[in-house]
């Protein structure tokens, strides 16, 4: 979301009324423009699609039932409780270590690091960027979870918690970017005024900088708490799809299951039509939903920071 | 004023801990992945079709079904994606419309991977009957890749200093063709970078071609875009989570050709944008 004046307006309007009139580039033109729509045309056709298989479930399974504590499809019961509650877990926890280490690491990249420290680290975090969700789950595998198993002495290594590891470094990329785009848009001035009064360096980039700085943080929780909840293949590797109710704290060092894990793992064996399927694609309407929400606000705290304009 | 900078120095240390404890791991995945791999690859395993229940030969048809998705994610995306981003950046003006449009991209972008597998399966699979196929599945990708198409487009025609359309127009040439034969050449860098970067996320996804296109175990290439393929990022999940007593070499060598491409396609759009930033005119 690139804001600023379109140079649209700047475009010659005179130099069309030229030699005679160019169909080719009618044309092109109004399809360039049916393109431009195209976005809110796959939003739409997305959700249809989704409520047309999965709006079902919801009105043969009463409210309580799908808000059941026991997910047995087999058994015809279709509790999403233990599912909705492991992503919010595995989420959460994912962002709560994720915030901090790239908040910080954004501080750091952006007011302190020198040049050359900055050119290793970015494109680095670029690469974490690039790496294919398969293949951090397939490490998170044979590699981190032996290590988790080992350290807590748990029966299993794939747990909660080694689930929000891999998802937190999932969603870093997300958050050191949008952080330093916050921290880009403070203005030198506030960093000039800091260090006249006499303030250290630290000083000023830990009271005056991040502080201008913080709805861009708040921005960067929100998205890297979306892009979390959505992320499926590394979660249903390393998080070892137990669907049970995770309450008590011992809860964290245990298997547990997110809603996208059941999707992938069940959506293969099911016959199509069967209230499981319609169940599959409810799941897939609530994450829509969610992730929809969570996108919106996250857009409208963009738009409201810039169009406030006491930064940048 | 020694405490102060005492705290200074401890704050420094702090922050630049939180920057090893995110870089660190990184490279250590990436080396774990590419030291334990690159044994298990050999031209066989590049070329061999899988045997004895994919525990023996190689992957070949996971390589072509990827390399074919990909290819077929851009022949969709990729007129799609620079059209739309055409259409922001040289003719949207301010209205509630072009919001809409600039909202239903950050909802895409951020629509989870599994929905957007849903959405092929609905759509693509079902209600037009593409049939679990290598059509439903490129075009799924297709419209998961749109968002980072489009807004490093846009962004890369944004970049084209608006004098070079003044110009244009003044030499009596219309919008399209200032659009065709200036900023879209220019731009042209800056844009293959961003189709670069869309597409090796495709390539990289699982969760989209799981109910669109993925077959379990096909041990032939596919003869039409209405085929099933094997494909790179579905046969790691299987082989590493399916099969039982599957040997850690095949594991660790399709992780490690994965990585390969995918870091391979990254640093092609990296030299590519930092090649041209520097040779460009303006």
């Amino acid at each position: 979301m690139s804001g600023g004046a379109s140079p649209a307006g700047v475009a010659p309007r005179a130099s069309r009324s030229g030699s005679r009139p160019r169909w080719s580039e009618f044309a092109v033109e109004s399809l360039i423009r049916v393109l431009g729509f195209s976005t809110v045309g796959f939003v739409v056709l997305i959700f249809a699609f989704l409520l047309r298989e999965g709006l079902p479930v919801f009105f043969k399974l009463p409210a309580a039932a799908l808000l059941g504590e026991l997910w047995y499809p087999t058994f015809g019961s279709f509790g999403s409780l233990p599912l909705i509650l492991g992503s919010a877990l595995v989420t959460l926890l994912a962002v709560l270590i994720a915030l901090p280490l790239g908040v910080a690491t954004a501080v750091f990249v952006r007011e302190v690091a020198p040049r050359w420290a900055r050119e290793i680290l970015k494109p680095l975090i670029e690469v974490l960027a690039g790496i294919p969700s398969v293949v951090l789950g397939f490490f998170g595998m044979t590699t981190v979870a032996p290590l988790v198993r080992q350290w807590l002495g748990a029966p299993t290594g794939l747990t909660v918690f080694t689930g929000a590891l891999v998802l937190a470094y999932m969603s870093l990329p997300t958050i050191i970017s949008v952080a330093e785009d916050a921290l880009d848009a403070v203005p030198r001035s506030y960093r000039d005024a800091g260090l006249a009064m006499g303030a250290t360096h630290w000083q000023t980039t830990w009271r005056v900088v991040v502080p201008a700085g913080r709805s861009g943080v708040i921005i960067a929780g929100m998205l890297g708490m979306g892009r979390a909840i959505g992320e499926t293949m590394a979660v249903m590797m390393v998080t070892g799809n137990a669907a049970r109710l995770p309450i008590d704290p011992a809860a964290l060092f245990r298997p547990v299951r997110t809603m996208t894990a059941t999707i992938a793992a069940e959506m293969g064996e099911v016959a199509r039509g069967s209230l499981h399927y319609h169940a599959l694609f409810g799941i897939g309407i609530v994450l829509f939903v969610l992730t929809f929400l969570i996108n919106l606000a996250a857009a409208r705290a963009i738009f409201r920071r810039r169009r406030k304009g006491g930064l940048r | 004023m020694n405490a102060r900078l005492a705290v200074q120095r401890l704050g420094f240390l702090l922050l630049g801990l939180a920057a090893l404890v995110v870089v660190v791991p990184i490279l250590v995945v990436v080396a774990g992945i590419v030291v334990r791999g690159i044994g298990a690859v050999s031209w066989e395993f590049l070329s061999a079709m899988p045997r004895a229940g994919m525990k023996e030969g190689g992957i070949l048809p996971a390589i072509v079904g990827t390399l074919l998705l990909t290819l077929g994610t851009a022949v969709v995306a990729v007129p799609v994606g620079v059209g739309g981003a055409v259409y922001l950046s040289e003719y949207a003006r301010d209205t509630a419309f072009t919001r809409a449009i600039r909202l239903a991209m950050v909802n895409l972008a951020g629509i989870p991977s599994i929905v957007y597998g849903l959405f092929g399966l609905g759509m693509f699979v079902l209600f037009l009957r593409f049939g679990t196929s290598i059509l439903a599945g490129s075009l799924t990708l297709a419209i998961m890749t749109l968002p980072v198409v489009i807004s490093t487009t846009e962004e890369a025609l944004r970049a084209v200093p608006t004098e070079f359309r003044t110009v244009s127009a003044s030499l009596g040439g219309t919008r399209w063709q200032g659009i065709r034969k200036v900023v879209l050449p220019q731009a042209l860098p800056g844009i293959i970078t961003g189709v670069i970067l869309g597409l090796l996320r495709a390539a990289g996804e699982t969760a989209p071609i799981l109910f669109t296109v993925a077959a379990f175990y096909l041990p032939r290439l596919p003869h039409s875009p209405l085929d099933q393929t094997m494909a790179l990022p579905y046969h790691l999940y299987v082989i590493s989570t399916q099969v039982p007593g599957m040997p850690a070499e095949v594991q660790n060598g399709t992780a490690f050709v994965l990585l390969a491409l995918v870091l391979l396609l990254n640093f092609v759009a990296a030299w590519i944008r930092s090649h041209f930033r520097r040779r460009r005119p303006w």
